[in-house]
């Protein structure tokens, strides 16, 4: 077919960010994917707190110390991510390097965290439903966060390389920020879940 | 010159077309052999792939099919015994489901989308080419587990407590959980791409109501396969923890509950149906204007009851569960919104029947399979309607007019226009066309066939014969119509083998088909056929919904890409406006590498669970070497 030539496309930038971004959008479809995981997971969770006579069986709750020690980690880790995000938005490479090892080490604490927060469960996955479904909710977000974690540490290695101080790398340490709200948003729900609903 | 041509930011305003055409290619292109095979992030070749693979299960599980219905063609035959039937008719429902009918409806949109918007490559390339291989993954393991005799023997939905760790030891439900995985990871995959693709990557010009019908239902699927398919993951990984760390989520005596999978199942189950269902009604608005030479009637009406049929699609699931004693204002409930989800099925239909009304039909074999859709799918329809409502399914549940209603809609429904599709975009997979001749006698052996052979079946089943048996006695009176129904059988698989041979023969000596063989209206007939690697040397600017009717001789293009660079255009989510000149990944060998790291860690873990903990480091490692980044002029800005 001929064509004819209407417009001129040379002085667009060569990258975007937030919605002109691909990965920034690819980031939120991922999202919604999880969110519904969580969503059906914490489903299946009250589903079967509907079907039982006693929540928990046997009437022992999770000990909350372990788990509320995380929220609150995940809670003020929310200052340096945005802080982080902000300065990948300025393409400042010396603070966002700073930042992205503080939030790579951040990450770690919650991780270490959750060892105690599985023994505190009082509770094995292979006792009763109650056990799997909490064990599979914990699971479930600590899945997300290790690879959070992983993927943070290895942005952060990339930062320190020649390759860091690039516009597609700034866009992909605000993908990783925008993630780990994400994991710290998800977790709030099934906080409320894990320790709430059987002191109800 | 040869020093510009180095120049990473060379535009295609500098150079004469057909050097822009020879450094496109050049900087497009997959190389050959087997490294291309293994490397190349091309959409067209991943779709074709994938295409090519879904028809191969097609006819792996059409076999099947042939199998049951020599086994059924009278009462007490030998041919198999009730075991290796129950592996036949689940590995037949799965291979349809999980490994034919989803996986080619997607592949097709891969193909089709990003040509259809006028842009050069689909969203995450090297996402798109790890689906494949995950995918192609995933059928392996099932099959080759049934030649092994280790074939899931629970049906398509593995109902616990059947398929639990009491009543199915060994690993042949493993297997089946482990397939889903395979396949939910590649159609989720897919998904992101497509929904990405077009929020963002729409020629510009391209407004929400200029878009192709078969991109908004490819868009709409995706959506639904979004929000669909974790429940399926998440009730697999139950099931299998269930079996392999001794979990109790289904096991009712220590507080689970068997309903669970039911209704996590069906929560993906019956969007699912949709998901085959949508594109190949989005295929249909795409392809009937061609044939009927006037744009489509009721554009606006059909995106319409094509978002509503993804939003209903997920309160409909429990209609499958009316037999499991629910209360009942929830069967009435989901009585009412089974029947309401036939309120924008009809308006399809007749915006579809108003179009060729009010057009000039040329009877193309493509044209004729759309009839043959018709008159299938709608008595699909119907008998949907009437299992929809409760007295009438608790009669029919589990007989073969279950199975007859859904072959209507699954075979009439989205077949039907898939060969109609393969037909007609043919040309932009081979740059050939199909015999027309053949064509003709195809269509004609697949809807005489398909329907003899599943009219019957209706009856069968208001006589009382159930789904899933292996034979049936002397004295029941099903024989001579059972006799008739695999007499039949053969007619439609040979229909389907003729479309098969016509496919073949036709990229080899096919006639060649020029860039528009049709005289169809959607940018995709704006290139050649098939097209070049960078789909268009220029984007092009649209400013109607039928781009190549309504611009007359000459389209209109845009100008300004790199050519050293693979590049591509991003415009705005609502009205395509031109936002950033963006950069395509190049080929890449690690999506294949990461596909085989979790191909390892997904079936070891049917062995040990420590296969998950230990397999995630090479996929770290896969997916580290995927994203790294090389200093390509695509890795910079």
């Amino acid at each position: 077919m001929n064509q004819r030539i209407i417009t001129d496309l040379s002085r667009l930038p060569l990258h975007g960010s937030g919605t002109a971004s691909l990965t920034w959008w690819g980031t939120l479809a991922f999202m919604l994917i999880e969110g519904m995981g969580f969503a059906l997971a914490i489903g299946s969770y009250l589903y079967l707190v509907s079907v039982a006579a006693e929540w928990p069986p046997g009437g022992v709750p999770p000990d909350p110390l372990w788990g509320t020690a995380v929220t609150a980690v995940f809670v003020i880790s929310i200052v340096p991510n945005l802080l982080l995000s902000r300065w990948a938005g300025e393409e400042d490479l010396r603070k966002v390097r700073i930042g992205i090892v503080l939030m790579s080490v951040l990450g770690l604490v919650p991780l270490a965290l959750r060892v105690f927060e599985f023994s505190a469960l009082n509770m094995s996955w292979d006792s009763n439903a109650y056990g799997s479904i909490t064990w599979l909710l914990l699971g479930l977000h600590t899945t997300h966060l290790v690879t959070d974690v992983a993927d943070t540490f290895v942005l952060a290695a990339v930062m320190f390389t020649r390759h860091g101080d690039n516009k597609r790398r700034y866009g992909d340490v605000q993908d990783n920020a925008l993630y780990w709200n994400f994991v710290t948003l998800t977790w709030l729900p099934v906080y409320a879940c894990l320790y709430g609903i059987p002191r109800l | 010159m040869t020093a510009a041509l180095k120049d990473r930011d060379l535009r295609d305003t500098a150079l004469e077309e057909k050097l822009l055409h020879a450094r496109l290619a050049h900087t497009w292109r997959t190389p050959p052999g087997l490294i291309g095979f293994f490397t190349t992030v091309d959409h067209k070749r991943i779709a074709v792939r994938y295409i090519i693979t879904a028809f191969a299960f097609l006819f792996l599980g059409g076999i099947l099919a042939m199998l049951m219905r020599w086994q059924l063609s009278r009462p007490e035959a030998g041919l198999i015994g009730p075991d290796l039937y129950n592996q036949i008719f689940t590995i037949h429902g799965s291979t349809m489901m999980f490994l034919f009918a989803v996986p080619v409806m997607e592949a097709v949109g891969v193909l089709l989308v990003p040509l259809m918007l006028g842009t050069r490559n689909i969203a995450f390339p090297r996402l798109n080419a790890f689906s494949y291989w995950i995918y192609l993954a995933g059928g392996l393991v099932l099959w080759v587990a049934f030649v092994l005799d280790m074939g899931p023997d629970v049906g398509w939905f593995a109902y616990v407590p059947l398929s639990g760790p009491q009543y199915s030891p060994g690993k042949r439900v493993d297997i089946w959980a482990q397939m889903i995985t395979f396949t939910e990871i590649a159609a989720l995959a897919i998904s992101v791409e497509i929904v990405v693709t077009v929020l963002k990557q729409r020629a510009p010009g391209m407004r929400l109501d200029r878009i192709p019908l078969f991109v908004w239902a490819s868009f709409v699927t995706s959506l639904v396969v979004i929000l669909a398919m974790p429940a399926i993951v998440l009730a697999s990984t139950m099931l299998i923890l269930d079996r392999l760390v001794g979990t109790h989520f289904y096991n009712p005596s220590e507080g689970g509950d068997a309903l669970l999978w039911q209704h996590l199942f069906w929560f993906f189950g019956h969007p699912e149906v949709y998901i085959i269902f949508l594109p190949a009604t989005g295929m249909i608005s795409s392809m009937l204007p061609t044939f009927v030479r006037r744009p489509v009637f009721g554009y606006l009406a059909l995106v319409l009851a094509m978002v509503s049929i993804g939003l209903l699609s997920f309160g409909l699931w429990v209609h499958h569960m009316f037999t499991t004693g629910l209360p009942r204002v929830g069967e009435s409930f989901f009585t009412a919104s089974s029947m309401a989800i036939a309120v924008p099925a009809g308006v399809q239909i007749f915006c579809w029947l108003a179009t060729i009304w009010l057009g000039r039909p040329v009877w193309r074999v493509p044209f004729l399979f759309i009839l043959a859709f018709f008159f299938t799918f709608v008595l699909g329809g119907l008998t949907g309607v009437m299992v929809a409502s409760v007295p009438l399914d608790t009669q029919v549940h589990d007989t073969y007019f279950v199975v007859a209603h859904f072959h209507y809609v699954l075979v009439g429904g989205a077949v039907f226009p898939l060969l109609a599709a393969i037909t007609y975009w043919f040309p932009k997979m081979t740059g050939r066309m199909m015999s027309e001749r053949l064509g003709r006698w195809s269509v004609a052996l697949l809807f005489l066939g398909f329907n003899f052979t599943f009219f019957p079946m209706h009856i069968l089943g208001l006589q009382g014969m159930p789904r899933r048996i292996y034979t049936y006695q002397m004295d029941l009176p099903w024989g001579g119509m059972n006799l008739f129904v695999s007499l039949c059988s053969i007619a439609l698989a040979l229909g389907f083998a003729l479309f098969a041979f016509n496919a073949i023969r036709s990229t080899r000596s096919g006639e060649a088909a020029g860039d528009n063989p049709w005289g169809a209206a959607t940018l995709e007939w704006a290139t050649s056929s098939p097209p070049p690697p960078y789909n268009f040397a220029r984007i092009p600017v649209v400013s109607s919904a039928n781009p190549i009717w309504d611009q007359g001789q000459s389209l209109p293009v845009a100008s300004g890409l790199s050519v050293n660079r693979r590049e591509l255009l991003v415009t705005t989510t609502a009205d395509a406006e031109p936002e950033v000149r963006e950069t395509s990944p190049g080929n890449s060998i690690w999506p294949f590498l990461s596909a085989i790291a979790t191909t390892i860690m997904l079936v070891g873990s049917i062995f040990t669970p420590w296969a998950v903990v230990w397999g995630s480091i090479p996929v770290a490692i896969g997916l580290i070497g995927w994203f790294w980044p090389r200093g390509t002029p695509e890795d910079d800005s």
